[in-house]
């Protein structure tokens, strides 16, 4: 089991990710895609790491989370 | 139109451009009358490389320490820099203007897209500078063609943009050759610009498909109002040595292999990105929205339900479609979106059937929901008036949405507007105070135009206004409007808008993504590295002539999937390619850090130039207690939990507080922050803690000119010292 700060390991069992450093809640099943539009990002420049391994762009619909796992989403835009 | 008076004259031979240089400068004085070619020598290219660099060096030999704006020394200096004219490599045409500017009594910087800035250098200058005052309106004639530059008496009474334009082109092509008249470019301001200060410099291009000439903005700072000043109705520059090797590159080869593979990188991206080549930068609406960023009723909200009405596919479907959009040669992004066959509403064109320049994001957000409008064609019809009177948009839309709050909050009435209900929202009294701005007659009208900064000033003298609300949401640095994204959740973007050289404009750093969304900055000093990276880098845009929205706004396919996060938010294959540009067109042998060096040399040099000025110093980086977080309960109310959170993140516990004190409690603790941000920034800048340049850094930097030390130490203080 992964030691991320987003998992609960005692309590009622709710399962946790970590998105951008803020934990949350783990569904089975749940997708890169689901995680970004739960966080409603819209923005078309997102980049995406699950535990520091990159993600493409075209695998974001069926890439699967596991869980406890940290994710970061980023958003390219560097200037406006 | 009749043959145009000459009232002076002098002959040139024009230098061919050689590895994106001509080597030579001009400087036309409409005062006296006279002309001066100067030589760009080899370490003026070391040390300031172009554009912008030229431009304020050129200015800081031209100027004295007490210049004002509307002084006569004071001097437009417009240039491209050497990669300015590329036609190979996307987003390779623009000029850089700058001069002192009336908003903020300190040097400030512009850029606009068109023809101006190529078609200069092809004329064989690298730079021209516009110094001295008219006695009576005088175009400036920079004719290639004839190797002559000319000041010429001006026939125009209505000096509007579109009305100057439309006739130099015709005037100065080819008569019966309508397609000649793409080898002259114009810049104008306008009527407005001539009692306001928003003033802004209009840079055109024969749209060949459209068969007319075509306007971009050079919007910001108050160029257009010193053009006016001067009594230049127009500058015109006429070449038809324009071909897509004019600038006589090192390495052509590997200049057309960097520019394909972008080409290729645009057209099979950018419809899946950000839809640069259909919707331009209106693209963000939605986004903006979305993430509470889109300014709304002065900056209050980021969010609004009516958002959806100006969406970018209302934006899309207004805008022609198939057309080629790019304001230079060879840009295949496109983003110069047009409105064709719009029929004008109000004001000295109504009923006339035009072509609208845009809207793009920042008039779409400013003159929409920040003055509380959700109607594009109503900012269309805005947006042409504006470009025409010679207004720029972002002051226009930041400004008018301070006026509105401060009618709603009773600081002014109708008495005061001279009639006009200026609510948020009333789209008829607003789009009437523009045209109002435009005559420049109106004395509210004359109020509003000084910008937001006087504006506290004059309400409070004029109408008893209360001073201290006005400062507290008045969204200005600096003395110049903020551009139009809200900044008051990130930490990082109080300091991409107000640690900036030239007030809160959005070229320097927008960092609201890396710091908020993406949790990549979570320390001071990673903002503060960021502060002093995205600046640096993004000054060298403005030294070599090139558009931004090419490195970022579009991103290769495997961007993300090949560098690591705090990596890829720069592009790095984009900076190389800006790299190998740079390189094939001048020879010259840089890497990526000597890239930044170059920004840098710059940047710091200008920080001095606004020190010199009697600016320059902490207390000028100034900024709102709207642009740190919510003023008023009703804004704290429309985010209640998350800014309940906000608060109870430093320590606070908002229970048994009402709205009106959390929102005061909340912005006691950012101002603290700021506080430690300016600090943390200056110290990774190598500034000392009032924000002055050390020597030590101007050493390292190779700026130690004397000129530039003696400035320095003649205001640095012991006591400052880290």
């Amino acid at each position: 089991m992964k030691n991320t700060p987003g998992r609960r390991t005692s309590g009622k069992s709710r399962i946790m990710i970590v998105v951008n450093g803020e934990p949350m809640e783990w569904e089975e099943g749940m997708t890169v895609r689901d995680i970004i539009d739960g966080k409603r990002y819209v923005f078309p420049l997102l980049a995406v790491w699950v535990d520091h391994v990159p993600v493409p762009r075209d695998r974001f619909d069926d890439a699967t989370v596991p869980d406890g796992s940290n994710i970061q989403i980023i958003h390219m835009i560097s200037g406006g | 139109m009749e043959k145009m008076k000459v009232l002076a004259e002098w002959t040139y031979v024009p230098a061919n451009p050689f590895r994106g240089y001509t080597g030579k400068t001009l400087k036309v004085n409409v005062g006296d009358k006279t002309f001066q070619s100067k030589d760009v020598s080899e370490e003026m290219k070391e040390k300031f490389t172009g554009g912008r660099g030229f431009g304020l060096k050129l200015l800081w030999d031209s100027v004295k320490d007490t210049t004002r704006w509307d002084d006569p020394e004071n001097e437009i200096v417009i240039s491209g820099g050497p990669l300015c004219g590329v036609t190979q490599y996307p987003g390779m045409g623009k000029f850089y203007a700058v001069f002192v500017s009336p908003l903020t009594d300190q040097t400030y910087d512009s850029n606009a897209g068109g023809h101006f800035g190529p078609l200069l250098k092809f004329a064989g200058f690298d730079a021209i500078e516009v110094q001295g005052k008219a006695e009576k309106d005088v175009i400036v004639l920079v004719d290639a063609d004839e190797k002559k530059v000319q000041i010429l008496e001006s026939p125009f009474e209505d000096v509007n943009a579109y009305t100057v334009t439309e006739a130099l082109h015709e005037y100065f092509g080819k008569p019966g050759d309508i397609n000649d008249r793409r080898f002259v470019s114009v810049v104008t301001a306008g009527k407005g610009a001539e009692t306001s200060y928003w003033g802004c410099l209009n840079s055109s291009f024969w749209d060949s498909h459209r068969k007319l000439p075509r306007l971009k903005q050079a919007g910001r700072g108050g160029g257009g109002t010193i053009l006016r000043d001067k009594k230049i109705a127009a500058l015109v520059v006429k070449t038809h040595d324009l071909t897509g090797t004019a600038n006589n590159p090192a390495d052509l080869d590997t200049l057309t292999r960097l520019g394909a593979k972008l080409h290729k990188e645009i057209l099979t991206l950018d419809s899946q990105q950000c839809r640069m080549r259909t919707a331009g930068t209106s693209h963000l609406n939605e986004i903006m929205n979305e993430y509470h960023l889109l300014p709304t009723m002065n900056y209050k909200f980021g969010q609004h339900l009516d958002a959806d009405k100006i969406h970018s596919t209302v934006y899309e479907k207004m805008f022609t479609q198939g057309i080629a959009d790019g304001c230079w040669y060879g840009c295949t992004m496109a983003c110069a979106k047009a409105v064709d066959g719009f029929t004008l509403k109000t004001g000295p064109w109504e009923g006339r059937k035009i072509t609208v320049d845009g809207p793009e994001y920042e008039t779409a957000a400013g003159m929409g929901p920040n003055v509380g409008v959700f109607d594009p064609v109503w900012t269309t019809e805005v947006n042409f008036y504006a470009d025409h009177y010679g207004l720029d948009t972002i002051s226009l839309g930041t400004g008018i949405a301070f006026v509105c709050e401060c009618f709603e909050l009773g600081l002014i009435n109708k008495e005061h507007t001279n009639g006009l209900d200026l609510r948020f929202g009333n789209k008829a009294d607003i789009l009437e105070l523009l045209h109002r701005l435009g005559e420049g007659k109106d004395e509210f009208a004359l109020m509003v135009g000084k910008g937001i900064h006087r504006m506290k000033d004059l309400f409070a003298d004029h109408f008893g206004a209360d001073r201290d609300v006005m400062e507290r949401i008045g969204m200005e640095g600096q003395g110049i409007e903020v551009s139009e994204y809200v900044p008051k959740e990130s930490i990082a973007q109080w300091g991409g808008y107000f640690l900036t050289l030239k007030g809160p404009q959005h070229d320097e750093a927008w960092l609201i993504f890396m710091d908020r969304v993406n949790k990549q900055l979570p320390t001071f000093e990673d903002k503060a590295e960021a502060l002093h990276y995205f600046p640096n880098f993004r000054t060298w845009f403005s030294l070599t002539g090139v558009c931004k929205l090419p490195w970022n706004d579009i991103e290769p396919a495997d961007n993300a999937t090949s560098y690591p996060p705090q990596e890829a938010a720069k592009v790095p294959e984009h900076v190389q390619n800006y790299v190998e540009v740079f390189n094939a067109v001048t020879g010259k042998n840089i890497d990526k850090e000597e890239l930044v060096l170059q920004s840098e040399r710059v940047y710091n040099f200008q920080r001095v130039f606004q020190l010199r000025l009697g600016k320059g110093t902490r207390k000028y980086h100034n900024i709102p207690d709207r642009a740190l977080g919510p003023v008023w309960a009703d804004e704290w109310e429309a985010r209640e939990e998350y800014y309940d959170n906000e608060l109870k993140a430093t320590g606070i516990d908002p229970a048994g507080l009402s709205s009106q004190e959390k929102c005061d409690r909340l912005l006691k603790k950012r101002r603290e922050q700021w506080e430690e941000l300016v600090s943390a920034v200056y110290k990774r800048r190598g500034w000392d803690k009032n924000g002055i340049p050390t020597v030590k850094k101007l050493k390292s930097l190779g700026m130690d000119l004397p000129e530039v030390v003696a400035t320095v130490e003649k205001y640095a203080r012991p006591e400052d010292q880290w």
